[in-house]
């Protein structure tokens, strides 16, 4: 499958070069960080209750990015989530902000690499030129959807990807490494992992009401897929122990003592 | 059926990181009454890796490995993990080791858990732990493909050292060229790096202005630690967005963090919650980081910070 996306891709750049790139953005949904974070039934499930949930950040930026490809290059934007119905209302928002279309793969996102042979095969059936996830999901953190997608596609990939460009089918990429940044030159079609610096968040876009009832009619595709078997299940979870109360010194030398011989951390 | 640790370089010496890593291996194919492999790039010497517990050693050369390529990366491991027949894969934390792992669990057809914490809670039905929901809790999750690919968590495992000597092979991977290519690189090497350091100095809006944050770097200095900053003062152009910690910035799992003006809402604390002793500082007793903090002073930053770096720089002196 991955051979054939490529060279699909590959002879349609050659013959076409002048653009409107597709994109695709991967959507996950997320409790927001300020939830409390609870289990139910002895410990196995996340407990939704109260939970407000959000675009996951990361892809919120990446979205905000992809809007402005369809604004200045007349890209095309579609917005996908694999998960139950109740993410719909979080597709439903980024298609107020300004997608095209909307896909919700019904398969249950059990595990990273359930949910990254579920998108391939989405992708497998249209040509993307350009697939922007988020370098991680505030749930799982796993980081490992995007690499995943790319390496099952044959797609470039291009992780914690702060400033994209593209001309032509050539992107220029900013990614943040331990220390600073480098600059990548890569050919579409691409993957990349992003987070903030692909936009400000002075940029990012709250929902107004002409694009809630545009959102409306924008069309929301429910795919079905016979989903991989798990190989990684989630058995039980356990929150972190109360910490003990804070040791309050009255003075640095104090401090310094304690951190010297109790913390032995200097 | 092995253990193999890719043990992350940079410019031929091993990182620290990898140091732990290679402990932690051992220490599982010991629980799994197997041997230890170790893939290291080929310009790193191989004398010194057994002290922390290798038993065999990779040899990965080839020249389009010379600088790090995410992908070109991950197929050597994937064939260095084949050669030894390794059922359990363990890569670290860092950029380039999250980067290059979720190619590597695809190339290895494996489940990948990142974030571990501990040593497997059992291997036979094999059940890890990591750390979830931005620190916020734990899960247990059982892994059942034939290879697993573990991520271990930074700062999980301390370093431990070995008697013996470790032999070593070679192998020269068969290479696609990679699709992306650097041509540009933009990196501090004075400074000590977040993402490395065993202490952080951090400091957010309670330092006032970006004219005072000679005291937060002169404490840094002092004890050899990377500055940060919380995200207002990144967002105000106080500091560079590269020292932007929390949630949406960059995660820290040092060994000491100490917070200088900064309140500790919760977005901050999601990014710095696995640091192992938190200190803060901070003139407001109700300041939430004082729930989150293992020692606190109250008190004016501007007054304890120049006496901090004072009596840290006698107590070194007198440590040295
Ligand atoms: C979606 C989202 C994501 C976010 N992500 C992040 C993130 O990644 N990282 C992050 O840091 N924030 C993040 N925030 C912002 C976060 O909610 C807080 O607003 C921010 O951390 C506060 O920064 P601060 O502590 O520097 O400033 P303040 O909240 O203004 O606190 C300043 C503190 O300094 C103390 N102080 C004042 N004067 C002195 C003095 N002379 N000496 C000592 N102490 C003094 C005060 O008592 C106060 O506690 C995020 C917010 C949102 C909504
Ligand atoms: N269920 C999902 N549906 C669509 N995209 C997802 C899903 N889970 C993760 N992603 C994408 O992959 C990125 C990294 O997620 P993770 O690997 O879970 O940390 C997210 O920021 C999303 O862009």
């Amino acid at each position: 499958m991955e051979g054939i996306v490529y060279l699909y891709n590959e002879i349609k750049r050659v013959q076409n070069n002048s653009f409107p790139m597709k994109i695709l953005v991967c959507i996950s949904h997320v409790p927001d960080t300020t939830s409390k974070i609870n289990f139910t039934d002895n410990n196995t499930k996340f407990d939704q209750n109260g939970v407000q949930y959000v675009i996951n950040p990361n892809d919120e930026f990446g979205l905000t990015r992809a809007l402005w490809f369809k604004e200045q290059q007349g890209a095309s934007v579609h917005v996908i989530t694999v998960g139950d119905a109740q993410c719909e209302p979080t597709l439903r928002k980024a298609l107020a902000i300004g997608a095209d279309e909307a896909i919700r793969v019904a398969v249950p996102a059990t595990d990273g690499l359930v949910v990254a042979k579920a998108l391939a095969q989405i992708v497998s059936e249209d040509d993307y030129d350009l697939i922007i996830a988020g370098r991680e999901s505030l749930d799982y953190n796993g980081g490992m959807v995007p690499g995943m997608l790319a390496q099952l596609t044959g797609f470039a990939f291009v992780n914690t990807c702060i400033k994209l460009d593209i001309d032509h089918g050539k992107a220029l990429a900013v990614r943040e490494i331990d220390g600073g940044k480098e600059t990548i030159e890569v050919a579409l079609p691409l993957v990349i992992g992003g987070q903030k610096g692909l936009v400000e968040e002075s940029d990012l876009r709250i929902p107004n009401m002409r694009g809630i009832m545009q959102a409306r009619s924008k069309p929301l595709h429910v795919k079905e897929l016979t989903p991989v078997a798990s190989t990684a299940t989630t058995l039980s979870y356990e929150k972190p122990a109360p910490k003990e109360a804070v040791t309050l010194v009255s003075g640095v030398d104090e401090l310094i003592d304690l951190l010297h011989k109790e913390a032995k951390v200097l | 059926m092995s253990v193999l640790v890719y043990a992350e370089s940079d410019q031929g010496i091993i990182k620290k990181i990898a140091q732990e890593l290679i402990s932690y291996g051992r220490a599982l194919a010991d629980q799994l009454g197997t041997t230890l492999y170790v893939a290291v790039m080929a310009d790193v010497g191989t004398q010194n890796l057994a002290q922390y517990g290798a038993q065999q050693i990779v040899h990965i050369e080839h020249e389009a490995l010379q600088s790090f390529s995410a992908d070109a990366f991950a197929q050597a491991i994937a064939q260095s993990a084949k050669s030894v027949e390794a059922e359990v894969v363990l890569v670290s934390s860092s950029a380039n080791s999250r980067y290059l792992a979720p190619m590597l669990a695809v190339g290895l057809d494996a489940a990948y858990v990142p974030n571990c914490t501990q040593l497997p809670l059992s291997t036979s039905p094999f059940q890890v732990t990591h750390s979830v929901y931005t620190n916020k809790a734990e899960a247990t999750t059982e892994m059942t493909s034939a290879v697993k690919l573990i991520g271990l968590a930074k700062n999980a495992f301390g370093v431990s050292h070995f008697e013996g000597t470790a032999q070593t092979t070679s192998l020269t991977p068969d290479l696609n060229p990679s699709k992306c290519h650097v041509s540009a690189t933009d990196r501090a090497t004075d400074k000590v790096m977040i993402a490395d350091a065993e202490i952080v100095v951090s400091a957010g809006r309670g330092l006032k202005g970006p004219e005072n944050w000679h005291l937060i770097e002169d404490l840094a200095e002092v004890l050899g630690a990377a500055t940060a900053c919380s995200k207002p003062v990144s967002d105000l152009g106080w500091r560079p967005h590269s020292e932007h910690v929390g949630q949406t910035g960059k995660p820290v799992a040092s060994n000491l963090y100490i917070a200088i003006g900064i309140s500790g809402a919760i977005q901050h604390l999601a990014g710095i919650n696995s640091s192992k002793v938190k200190v803060v500082i901070n003139t407001d007793p109700e300041a939430p980081f004082f729930k989150a903090a293992d020692y606190g002073i109250v008190g004016d930053a501007f007054d304890v910070v120049p006496e901090l770096i004072e009596k840290l720089k006698q107590f070194k002196t007198l440590n040295a």
